[in-house]
């Protein structure tokens, strides 16, 4: 069994959601992170942080503008 | 197309070559010596044509800020990134506004406009860049820390369209220059101010600077083109996407300098520069700080004050009501050098952004 991680970005302003972010990527090290934000911009931030760690993104819009962004590695 | 290429890690070079191009074309067209556009510089213009503060030679209704806001709000809407949100600090953003725009009028300009400055051969810029960077160092150190200044929340919709409409009132204004008022011996004068003489005094053409403001603010609002964060990203994350931008700039600038004989190397006889190392590194140090604190660059806030982020709109108006103070309390430069209370100005914004650093900490994730 593997636990999900899940980050919490919404309403933080820039560098957060990517700080954030990849505290959470370095200390699980490899399984499922789960973030959720608010802006495309935050969105596309986290995005490519996680390819440039070399974790795969997938993202899915949840309402009001949201947005859940699955990584993987 | 155009949208996507703007939205890849190579929009904001995209942006900072048209930046970088349009602004010495700005300054051909009549606005001042190397500020074909400073977001600090007409902030502190606008607050001078409102009658905030009284240096006559710095006041003017620049449409170019206008038009950033307005390309911005516009892009948002398109793409559907209009979200209005609002409640992240909102008095200390204000603050920071006041702060990083005394620094930025202690150096005499912002961001944007030291690599302008430099593009057009003013070497002290080098410094005001220095200082910049040594601004953003102390703002990542806080990152790194724990700094934030708490969620935003979404808010009513049409909090949002504030900034667009304040951006239409000033156009408005520009247009009418309103002159209901009458001085001790019962001429006309204010509301609105122009400056007759100095830098205010020289403008582009409105439409030309407006439309140019337009089109680098819709692609701002595309690519996220932020010249403090390009050097945030670039110490924090080694992520050089948006310090490809600033490079793309100073490259676009300084050929379009060169082309329009624009170009003057050295550091004596800058247009609207003085040659104090030491206050050039100081007041952009400040200005780093207080940018970095934020979360962008003042053209950024800009920018995301037209998606609909109140707390940047209140960066922005920090910036202008910072101006007024600047000028009201003689810690903004001059030509001739510094202000006789930079030093100040100087202690009292570190004051304030040190605290802001240290006293707002603790993870707000989950």
């Amino acid at each position: 069994m593997t636990d999900k991680i899940l980050v919490d970005a919404r309403g933080l302003s820039c560098p957060q959601p990517v700080l954030e972010t990849k505290a959470a990527l370095e200390s699980a090290g490899q399984g499922t992170v789960e973030v959720l934000v608010d802006t495309v911009t935050s969105r596309e931030n986290v995005l490519r942080l996680a390819s440039r760690m070399n974790w795969k993104g997938t993202w899915e819009e949840t309402g009001q503008g949201g947005f859940r962004l699955t990584l993987e590695k | 197309m155009i949208n996507r290429f703007l939205m890849s890690r190579f929009g904001p070079s995209l942006t900072g070559a048209v930046v970088g191009i349009l602004a010495p074309v700005l300054v051909f067209l009549g606005n001042p010596g190397n500020m074909g556009i400073c977001v600090a510089c007409f902030s502190r213009d606008i607050a001078g044509a409102l009658g905030m503060h009284r240096a006559a030679v710095v006041q003017y209704l620049r449409p170019e800020i206008a038009g950033f806001i307005l390309g911005s709000f516009v892009s948002a809407l398109v793409y559907r990134e209009y979200r209005p949100r609002a409640g992240s600090a909102p008095i200390i953003r204000f603050f920071l506004g006041v702060f990083a725009m005394v620094g930025a009028l202690i150096f005499l300009g912002c961001p944007w406009r030291a690599y302008l400055r430099l593009s057009g051969g003013d070497l002290n810029a080098l410094w005001g860049i220095a200082g910049l960077a040594a601004g953003v160092g102390i703002g990542i150190a806080f990152l790194w820390n724990g700094f934030n200044l708490g969620r935003s929340a979404p808010t009513a919709n049409a909090s949002g369209l504030v900034m667009p409409a304040f951006s239409i009132l000033l156009l408005v204004l520009l247009l009418l220059a309103p002159q209901f008022g009458r001085d001790a011996s019962g001429l006309p004068t204010g509301p609105i101010f122009f400056s007759k003489e100095g830098p205010g005094s020289m403008h582009a053409p409105a439409f030309i600077a407006l439309g140019a403001g337009l089109l680098i603010g819709w692609m701002a609002q595309r690519s996220r083109f932020c010249t403090v964060g390009a050097l945030r990203d670039l110490f924090m994350l080694k992520d050089p996407h948006l310090f490809y931008g600033i490079l793309a700039l100073l490259v676009a600038a300084v050929g379009t300098n060169v082309a329009l004989g624009q170009f003057k190397l050295g550091f004596t006889g800058q247009p609207v520069a003085h040659t104090n190392a030491l206050w050039n590194f100081l007041g952009m140090l400040l200005s780093g700080l207080a940018f970095t604190l934020a979360g962008g660059c003042p053209g950024r806030q800009l920018i995301m004050s037209g998606e609909g982020d109140n707390d940047a709109a209140l960066f922005v108006m920090g910036l202008i009501v910072g101006a007024a103070v600047a000028h009201n309390f003689s810690f903004a430069s001059s030509a001739k050098g510094p202000g006789p209370f930079a030093l100040t100005a100087f202690a009292v914004g570190m004051i304030f952004c040190l605290a802001v650093g240290f006293l707002n900490r603790g993870r707000v994730s989950a």
